[in-house]
Formats: structure tokens, C-alpha cells, sequence
């Protein structure tokens, strides 16, 4: 039997994705039910969740994922009668799909040499990664809307309307606030702008605070959570997940999370630097000897590391945001989206485009 | 005493206001800092060392529940210096009883002054809205709110009619088990 690529390449692509969806976007979704309702608690004063024990272990409340995943695992699925019902089912797994997709897709580190060949530590590469990245967070929607109609439910339909209405908003702000960034880069691909900010030793946020700034508020917006959790509206209005239950809902939260993840994943790579460390040359210290040849697996892990922590500090923020800031209006979202951040972001590209202009 | 006027300013919207983003980081700054703070405190706590606690939570069933001092709770009816009920069957408060949960039958008292007396007092507290009014209607202050209980559940809706002994805590009520 023969494979088309050399066997390895397979195993360590299959690795790459596996580590990406698993590893960071199963895992920190998972965690971040638990940092959610922990640092909200501690931040308005009361204890959070800290019941589900295990031999009388509660550990911080750390085994509440663990119970929620079993409840939404063993919980009855729930089809009601008007549903459409291929449509139901598969309208969770396009959102979670394309969170997913986007997951792969993002840069957890550099290329690195390591017994005679050169090992990319992005996933899925691509040429085109931000454009994916940013279609395939958009076709995260269709699941929505997918959901409101076949759930049969008019609050359900409500809900989708209201998901695919921000979208509409947010959806034309997030592109174009990227739009000076990636002239300045000149590149589309998520590696090469990392690269890019290495080489010339200058993070994005300190080239585009501005475009920073809206792509944090509509990206805070495509996941759709508070101050602009409109398609849910978890307190008081229902959203389009109204008529699932188990599993199919489980999917659903976890969009939310993987959302989170790939927004905080693209401000890392194209505001914050990617996997670089100030003042730490990993081609150097790849390159060195001793520790028995590992040096370069070191710096590979350090990447991974370092991207995976920005990340995290970026999720820690967005957390923050969700639990300081009221919910804007639906007229309000619009007003914000259409208003005042394109018009901004569109005023920054021109900026941007002028000045690289008359600077060469 | 004049009825003093305070004139409330309302708050100003500035441009730093309606640019929104100032507000942003001034509210994650107090979020922040409440954050930062209880987590030391908590931190503080765990390491054993003394200090404010992080959070005001009471961890009720575990804990005793802190009622206020004026907290409405269980009614209560309440004797005379001569150990027999104050209540008069006047029937003021079953009138304007709301939730109409009380039930009362009277009968012919021994003493001539007072006539009248309750044969039977029953409050269905599974109805009750613990309003207040009968507190506030009977003539006599008969009936109080202040038994300081708040655990009432029972398992069956029998069980949440007191009737005139348990009212006036002169037999403990035994609520029937499943
Ligand atoms: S508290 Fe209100 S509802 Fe309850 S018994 Fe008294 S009058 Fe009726
Ligand atoms: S109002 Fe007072 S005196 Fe009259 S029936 Fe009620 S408890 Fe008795």
C-alpha cells in the first residue's frame, strides 16, 4: 500500500488539526464554562459554582464542565413535532463545522527544522487564511438561521432573524477594519503577516490601534455573546436555539466558545503578534545545540505556548467585557455597525493606504 | 418639618460619554478591581491568614439563614397575660385576607368581656402571599409575622395548613413524611 504523501506528513497534518480542535478548542471551551461563571462570580462578589464534587473533591468548582458535558450528553434529544427535521440536525453541526475550520486555520507557530525537514506548525496553511477565516465565521451564521427555521418555532425564527441582522452589522466592519492592516502586511496569509510583525519588529495593535479597537467590537459581536448576544438573549428574550436540547444545544454553546477563540486567535495573530515573544529569536533558538538535539522541539512548544497564552489573555478580556457591559438594542447594534464603525474603519484604510502611499 | 427639595442633576452627556469607549474602560476598571481584590481575598482565606472575606455570599442550607430584623415570616397568634388567645374571631383579618387562605369559626367565650372567641384558626400558608394585611387589620394585635421561620415546605398541601395550637405554639407541627 502506498500513500499518496509521505506517511508522516499525514500523521503530523492529522496531529496538527486533532491538537487545534482538540487540545485548544475542546478544551479551553471547555474551561472557559468554568472561568465564566468563576470570574463573574468573583467580580461581583459571590462564590460561583463549586458544588459538583468528586469523593467530596470540588477542586475550585473545576468539575462542573465535566457535569455539564455529562447532563448535555446523557440529556433526551428533543425533536418537536413541527421541526424540520434533516434541517434540525444539521444546522448545530454547521456552526460548530465552521468554528472548527477556523480553529484549524489559525497560526499556533512558525516553521521549524527538525530531523532534516521542516515542520509547519500552522494546521492548515493556507495563502488565503484571514479571507477563509473570516468567510467561513460568516457561514457560521447559515447554522443559525438554519436552526430558527427548521426548529418550526416562531421565537426560534425570531431569534435567527435577529442573529442574521447582526451579522449584516458586524459582518462588513470585521473585514474592513482588517483591510489597512493586511495592506500594510501585504500578505493574506496568517504566517506571513506573523512574520511580517517579527521582521519588522512592530506589533499590529501599535500600527492600527483603531482598526484594534473595531475589530475587538464586531468580533466581540460575532460570538454573539453579551453586549451583543441579540440571537440569544439568554436572560429574557429567547433565542434560535430555543428547540434544542442535549447535545445539538451543547453544540450550539460551544460555537459560542470556539467563536470566542478564533476572534481572540486572530487579534493574537495579526494584532498581538502570533506566537512571537519580545526580545526571543526563535530561529536562534532553534538552532542551537546541546539538550540533546530538542532545541528545536523546545521552540516549537514555546510558539505553541506563546500563542496559546495570548489567546488566553485575550479570552480573559472578552470575559471581562461580557460581564461589565449592558446589551445594546437591536437598532443600537445596527446604528453602531453601520454608523459609526464602517465609516471609521473605512476612514482608517484610506489613512493607512495615504500613508504607506507617500512613505514609499 | 419643610419638605426639602434635592435637585437631581442628571448626568451630562459629554462627548467622552457618547464616544462610549471612555465609559468601557472606566467600568472594566471597576469590575477589574473588584476581581483583583476578592482574589486576593479568597487567596488570603485559603492560605489561612485573617482577613475580609472575598465574597458576601451565604451558603444557606450549609449555613443558618440571616433574616433581617423586620423580615415578614411564619405567622404567629399571640395570648393574653391570662394564657388564652388574644384573637376575638372578629374576623377582620379572614375578610381582608387577599389570598383568602384563613379560615376561622367562632364560638361563645367563658368571659362575658370578651364574648367572642376563635373555636378554630386555620392559615393555608401554601396560599398565603405573606402580604402583611392581617397583621395590620386585627383590632387586638392578635396575629404577628415574626415566628423568624422561613423553612415551611411539606410535602403535601395538607400539611401547609397550621391550625389555631400550632399558631399559637402550643403543639409543635409534625409535618407527615413521604
Ligand atoms: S399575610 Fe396576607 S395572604 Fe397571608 S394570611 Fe395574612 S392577609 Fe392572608
Ligand atoms: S383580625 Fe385579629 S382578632 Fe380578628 S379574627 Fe383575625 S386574628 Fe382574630
Amino acid at each position: 500500500m502506498t500513500f499518496p504523501l509521505p506517511l508522516n506528513d499525514v500523521v503530523f497534518a492529522v496531529a496538527k488539526i486533532l491538537f487545534s480542535i482538540l487540545g485548544v478548542g475542546l478544551s479551553i471551551a471547555g474551561f472557559l464554562g468554568w472561568v465564566e461563571r468563576k470570574q463573574s462570580a468573583v467580580m461581583q462578589d459571590r462564590i460561583g459554582a463549586n458544588r459538583a464534587s468528586i469523593f467530596g473533591f470540588t477542586v475550585l468548582g473545576l468539575f462542573h464542565p465535566i457535569a455539564d458535558a455529562i447532563k448535555l450528553l446523557t440529556k433526551e434529544d428533543f425533536v418537536p413535532k413541527g421541526a424540520r427535521k434533516p434541517l434540525h440536525g444539521l444546522a448545530p453541526i454547521i456552526s460548530l463545522g465552521c468554528g472548527m475550520f477556523c480553529l484549524a486555520a489559525l497560526p499556533y507557530g512558525g516553521v521549524v527544522d527538525y530531523a532534516g525537514r521542516a515542520w509547519d506548525l500552522t494546521p492548515i496553511a493556507l495563502p488565503m487564511g484571514v479571507p477563509l477565516v473570516l468567510a467561513a465565521l460568516a457561514f457560521g451564521v447559515h447554522g443559525i438561521v438554519m436552526a430558527g427555521y427548521a426548529s418550526g418555532s416562531n421565537y426560534g425564527l425570531l431569534g435567527a432573524m435577529r442573529g442574521a441582522a447582526q451579522m449584516i452589522a458586524y459582518e462588513v466592519c470585521l473585514a474592513s477594519a482588517l483591510a489597512g492592516l493586511l495592506f500594510v502586511y501585504g500578505t493574506l496569509d496568517f504566517t506571513e503577516a506573523v512574520r511580517w510583525q517579527v521582521s519588522h519588529g512592530v506589533w499590529g495593535i501599535f500600527l492600527q490601534p483603531l482598526a484594534f479597537i473595531i475589530f475587538l467590537t464586531a468580533g466581540t459581536a460575532v460570538t454573539k455573546r453579551v453586549p451583543f448576544d441579540l440571537p440569544e438573549g439568554e436572560s429574557e428574550i429567547v433565542g434560535y436555539h430555543v428547540e434544542y436540547s442535549g447535545m445539538k444545544f451543547g453544540m450550539f454553546m460551544m460555537t459560542d466558545f470556539f467563536e470566542s477563540i478564533v476572534i481572540c486567535g486572530v487579534i493574537t495573530a495579526l494584532f498581538l503578534g502570533g506566537w512571537s515573544i519580545p526580545f526571543v529569536d526563535f530561529p536562534s533558538l532553534a538552532g542551537r545545540s546541546g539538550l540533546w538535539g530538542l532545541w528545536p522541539v523546545a521552540a516549537g512548544a514555546l510558539m505553541v505556548g506563546s500563542s496559546v497564552g495570548k489567546i488566553l489573555l485575550m479570552l480573559f478580556l472578552l470575559m471581562q467585557v461580557r460581564w461589565t457591559l449592558p446589551r445594546f438594542r437591536f437598532d443600537q447594534v445596527l446604528d453602531l455597525g453601520w454608523k459609526h464603525l464602517l465609516p471609521l474603519a473605512l476612514i482608517n484604510f484610506l489613512v493607512t493606504v495615504w500613508v504607506v502611499y507617500l512613505w514609499r | 418639618m419643610a419638605i426639602t427639595v434635592r435637585t437631581v442633576k442628571r448626568p451630562e452627556r459629554t462627548f467622552a460619554t457618547e464616544l462610549y469607549l471612555v465609559e468601557i474602560v472606566k467600568g472594566l476598571g471597576l469590575t477589574f478591581r473588584h476581581l483583583f481584590v476578592n482574589l486576593y481575598r479568597h487567596s488570603k482565606r485559603a492560605l489561612g491568614l485573617k482577613g475580609l472575606p472575598g465574597s458576601v455570599t451565604v451558603q444557606y442550607p450549609d449555613d443558618p439563614a440571616v433574616l433581617g430584623k423586620r423580615a415578614r415570616t411564619r405567622h404567629r397568634l399571640l395570648k393574653r397575660d391570662d394564657g388564652a388567645p388574644r384573637c376575638t374571631a372578629c374576623l377582620l383579618c379572614e375578610t381582608i385576607c387577599p389570598a383568602k387562605c384563613i379560615r376561622i369559626t367562632a364560638e361563645n367565650a367563658p368571659d362575658v368581656t370578651v364574648e367572642k372567641r376563635a373555636k378554630t384558626f386555620d392559615i393555608d400558608l401554601g396560599m398565603c402571599i405573606f402580604c402583611g394585611y392581617c397583621v395590620e387589620a386585627c383590632p387586638v394585635d392578635a396575629i404577628h409575622m415574626d415566628a423568624n421561620e422561613v423553612e415551611l415546605s411539606s410535602y403535601n398541601r395538607k400539611d401547609m395548613i397550621w391550625n389555631m395550637p400550632e399558631l399559637l405554639g402550643d403543639v409543635p407541627k409534625t409535618p407527615s413524611r413521604p
